[in-house]
């Protein structure tokens, strides 16, 4: 160390202090202050820093998480109407669904229903007909047989008063117009 | 030697001399100019930190965003990142160190003051003692008395042949070698940058006002020119050199806490 100041050495016997040689009192003035800044900074000021900087991070990481539920609650949310968006589409698909078979069972229905409907007034309208033709042939046969005796009686001159025999011969004469159609129906159908 | 001529022609070229001071307050008391410039420094920096520290708010004030940055900055910057996590514990230090060189730095280019009281070799050499006993010691409470000399002499991974090299070496620059550049290259900064920034407004000066002339005053401005650079320059070094002291001293200590080097 003595070597390496020489030159300095020099200098410094001829101009001055020697650069490298510490001040005793300036040593213990600096030491004293740099030992009371020390502690009083410790002490009052770096513990508040480290609290504030604490607090901050805290916050910033509350924030930071308030911000991740808060997004956690939008995405629950969002799938919540997905889903039930979703079940409201495959709802009125499958009331759409619904409403087109059962139109189709009510016009099948009806449409069953009316022609039941139809065959049954068909069914009556032909029993009706039935009816009525048999009644008009009942009577028929009675006036044409009351109006045949009478017209026979005109042409033999003779009341036929004997109203059996009379009824008799025109049942017979029916009967042999029956038969005679029946065989002409008969011969028409074989031709 | 050349400004040996100089001051024979009239010029008192700066130089250890300008570093001596006389009691402030009349002969018989010991109270000089670098104490002065310590004890305003001193006040300064904790007068700085006490008002950025108080009604401290999460969303910080000018004030308190300063302080806060300059601790962050040896917290952060210079502890977590040289040490590691265990670094916090040594923040009050390192942050009191670092604004306590940088303040008594910066006080080299303060108006008035002019003076860089670390430029006094007493300032930085019990700031580097009070390192060297931080490292040490916390070295040996980590490691052991044992088990820090010999994880510091007898490094691990390197090869055995070269201990009987490597352990002087290691002892004589962890002893000795570290105080000393700490104090040294933090001391003869200031020295210089103090002596250089005389000579050029000196220097500058004497040019215009004594020698006179064209020459005289040419020269002269521009040597005064030159010394508002140097100061900006000065400036830079200053803070530079805080934290080059700061950043060793934490680089040592945390060297101690592990058995690395």
């Amino acid at each position: 160390m003595t070597v390496s100041m020489a030159p300095i050495a020099v200098i410094a016997a001829e101009d001055g202090p020697d650069p490298l040689l510490p001040h005793t009192s300036e040593l213990i003035v600096g030491l004293v202050a740099f030992a009371l800044l020390f502690f009083f900074l410790r002490a009052k000021v770096y513990p508040i820093f480290e609290r504030t900087y604490a607090e901050r991070a805290a916050a910033i990481q509350g924030g930071a998480q308030k911000a991740e539920e808060a997004q956690a609650e939008a995405n629950r949310l969002l799938e919540e109407y997905r889903a039930q968006l979703a079940d409201a589409r495959s709802e009125a698909a499958r009331i759409r669904e619904d409403a087109k078979q059962q139109g189709a069972a009510i016009i099948a229905q009806a449409r069953e229903d009316a022609e039941a409907e139809a065959k049954r007034v068909a069914a009556r309208a032909e029993a009706q007909l039935q009816a009525e033709r048999e009644q008009v042939l009942r009577e028929l046969r009675g006036e044409v047989g009351s109006l045949a005796t009478t017209l026979a009686g005109k042409v033999v001159g003779e009341s036929l008063q004997d109203d059996e025999r009379s009824r008799r011969v025109v049942e017979r004469f029916l009967a042999d117009l029956e038969t005679a159609q029946a065989s002409d129906a008969a011969a028409a159908r074989d031709a | 030697m050349s400004t040996r001529i100089v001051a024979e022609s009239g010029f008192h070229s700066p130089g250890p001399a300008d570093f001596e001071f006389p009691p402030l307050f009349g002969e018989g008391t010991f109270f000089t100019k670098p104490m002065l410039v310590i004890v305003l420094g001193t006040i300064a920096v904790g007068a700085f930190f006490y008002f950025a520290a108080r009604r401290s708010t999460l969303v910080p004030g000018k004030l308190q965003f300063a302080g806060e940055s300059v601790y962050g900055f040896v917290r952060d910057g210079i502890a977590r990142d040289a040490i590691g996590r265990e670094g916090i514990k040594y923040v009050p230090y390192l942050a009191t160190l670092f604004c306590f060189i940088a303040v008594l730095n910066i006080s080299g280019i303060i108006p008035v003051l002019q003076l860089p009281a670390t430029s006094k070799i007493a300032i930085p050499l019990f700031l580097a003692v009070i390192s060297w006993i931080i490292y040490n010691y916390v070295g040996i409470k980590r490691q052991g008395f044992g088990g820090y000399f010999k994880n510091m002499m007898f490094p691990p991974g390197v090869p055995k042949a070269i201990y009987p090299l490597l352990a002087p070496l290691e002892f004589f620059s962890t002893f000795i070698v570290r105080p000393f550049t700490l104090t040294l290259r933090l001391t003869f900064n200031m020295f210089a940058g103090h002596l250089v920034l005389l000579l050029t407004i000196l220097g500058g000066e004497y040019l215009i006002f004594e020698y006179q002339g064209l020459v005289g005053v040419t020269a002269g401005s521009v040597s005064i020119l030159f010394s508002i650079v140097l100061t900006f320059f000065e400036a830079f070094v200053q803070i530079l050199q805080a934290y080059v002291f700061t950043l060793l001293s934490a680089i040592y200590i945390g060297g101690a806490l592990t058995h690395e080097h």
